[in-house]
């Protein structure tokens, strides 16, 4: 029988930011989109105080100062690095994992004893805790869907707990809302509720060609999943927070050349994704593996993030940056089994577009490079640099609240008396 | 003396004539072009859990770290007694030696102007991380 364990970091944004800073512990902590608009993150703490998702942070100005939560700009250089941390850590328990997202990834587990399962989650778990300081909620499941929904539990319990039980499974499936199920989202929840459909139970008994007729293969697969059948193909469902575009090669690679070329690709997929459900990304996380069953091949895991200081959906834009990254992070000398491209931050473009409505600068660029052109002519290159700096200060100021970049920066190091 | 010199000289010679170069310049470091030393290699045996943070102030300077140093900080290493740690104290982070006896924790500053900070019974130190290296500037 397969087992599938979902290894998910608890509150991801916000744990990242305790790490470098202990006085943080127990309070309230939001973190926003990276133009400093949203609410992007939060801590048990803030969402204890109500403060919902996604929100403008002018909105909830008020309770924020009442109860003296601690507000950041998105740091992705640190969150980026933080996360590759964690997931290394994980890679050398569990060699056979799949990233799923910037702090989720799924782990096979077949090869472990029943009896010695549960001690080797608690074993992952607290390495990662110690190693990284981010602290894991770990679901067990025979399926990725189950998995799933006991990592839910995990994180309201102890932290791991493991759905196999077939009594058990049987009656949190029932008191489970089927809209909260992985993959199902908003308009299938409401054709599964005109259908009588409320419970995941529900969805695990209906009938999966009719299944299959109003939520395509992908609902039909999650039903399956339900009945404890693995199939899903982590490909069609997409985390909401982030877009992952990644596969491994046929052949190991080893020039850097083929995995820009791939990595383009994947950038070319993830983009189409992202233009399909209407947003807008603002950094771009992109990582390399080695094959880790080879135990010969010397190994070498790395990744880089590097935010745009415009949220775009413009495959152009996101291809130079997912090259930059590239760069940063490619190694003469070793075998690369896999590179991907993760898509973080994303904000919705109409939401987007309200603000660009707001910033001259970056609406009408026709007219601005005119202007530019014309006092660099009077006033001569002096002046255009100005220019250039007072965008990079507006940029600055945007991210206003964000920590420092602990671990990617050499000036900006945490510093201890 | 003899021997050693004779050794010294053994090991190139012995390389030169391994290099096989058809034309142009046989450069004698051909079969050294594979690696150069990596200092990372050198100071950090677990990178998923190596942490560089700046140390800050003279409470340490007796184990040779001083005010803007480099510390080289493993988080995977077991704090034992007599290591120099990163701990949690009141919110802060502080670099000092950890002392662990029978029934005593304490953390000691390596200057005779800093008293220690003891630990009661029940009162747990929380431990950041433990520092491997200090990289010292002499520029």
């Amino acid at each position: 029988m397969k087992i599938f364990a979902l290894v998910d970091c608890n509150n991801f944004y916000a744990s990242c930011e305790r790490v470098f800073d202990p006085g943080l512990k127990g309070r309230a902590i939001v973190v926003l989109s990276n133009n400093d608009g949203c609410i992007v993150a939060r801590s048990n703490e803030a969402k204890a105080l109500g403060i919902p998702m996604g929100v403008p942070l002018f909105e909830q100005k008020a309770i924020i100062k009442k109860h003296d939560v601690a507000v950041f700009s998105s740091n992705y250089q640190l969150y980026g690095d933080m996360s590759q941390r964690v997931m290394n850590s994980i890679r050398l328990h569990v060699p056979d994992m799949e990233v799923y997202s910037i702090d989720e990834a799924f782990l096979r587990l077949d090869h472990l004893q029943p009896r010695n399962l549960y001690e080797y989650c608690k074993l992952i778990r607290r390495k990662i805790l110690q190693w990284t300081g981010i602290p894991v909620s770990i679901g067990i499941g025979p399926t990725k869907v189950l998995a799933k929904v006991a990592n839910h539990i995990a994180k309201k319990q102890n932290g791991i707990f493991d759905i196999r039980n077939r009594q058990e499974q049987d009656k949190i499936l029932q008191t489970l809302d089927a809209g909260k199920l992985w993959g199902i989202a908003g308009r299938w929840s409401e054709r599964l509720s005109r259908m009588n459909i409320k419970k995941a139970s529900e969805l695990r008994d209906a009938d999966p060609t009719i299944i299959r007729k109003h939520l395509s293969v992908v609902g039909e697969r999650i039903l399956r999943e339900l009945k404890g059948q693995p199939c899903i193909d982590l490909e069609s469902i997409q985390p909401r927070k982030s877009i992952m575009s990644s596969k491994s090669f046929g052949n190991l690679l080893t020039k850097k050349e083929p995995l820009e070329e791939a990595l383009a690709n994947y950038a070319a997929r993830a983009c189409e994704k992202l233009r399909k459900q209407k947003s807008r990304a603002q950094a771009v996380y992109v990582f390399v593996q080695t094959n880790g069953f080879r135990k010969t091949d010397r190994q070498y895991n790395n990744a880089f993030t590097r935010t745009l200081s415009i949220p775009t959906s413009d495959t152009r834009v996101i291809i130079d940056a997912a090259k930059f990254c590239l760069n940063k992070i490619y190694r003469h000398g070793y075998r690369y089994k896999k590179t991907g491209i993760m898509l973080l931050d994303l904000i919705p473009a109409s939401l987007e577009q309200k603000q660009l409505f707001n910033n001259v600068n970056h609406l009408s660029s026709d007219r601005m490079m005119d202007i530019v052109d014309l006092i660099n002519n009077d006033h001569g290159p002096d002046t255009l640099f100005f220019g250039a700096q007072g965008v990079v200060r507006e940029w600055k100021m945007r991210c206003g609240s964000r920590s420092p970049r602990y671990t990617t920066q050499w000036n900006e190091l945490l510093t201890v008396g | 003396m003899t021997t050693r010199t004779s050794n010294a000289l053994a090991i190139p010679t012995c390389s030169l004539a391994v290099c096989r170069v058809e034309a142009g310049f046989p450069s004698p470091a051909d079969d050294y072009m594979e690696g150069s030393l990596d200092l990372n290699e050198y100071v950090i045996k677990h990178p998923s859990a190596t942490y560089f943070v700046r140390a800050s102030g003279d409470s340490m300077t007796g184990a040779g770290i001083f005010h803007g140093d480099l510390l080289i900080v493993d988080r995977s290493l077991e704090p034992v007694h007599g290591k120099v740690i990163i701990a949690e104290v009141d919110g802060q982070l502080t670099v000092k030696r950890l002392l662990k006896t029978k029934d005593h924790v304490s953390l000691q500053s390596e200057n005779a102007s800093y008293p220690p900070i003891e630990f009661q019974e029940g009162n747990e130190v929380v431990v950041w991380g433990v520092v491997t290296h200090v990289l010292h500037n002499l520029l």
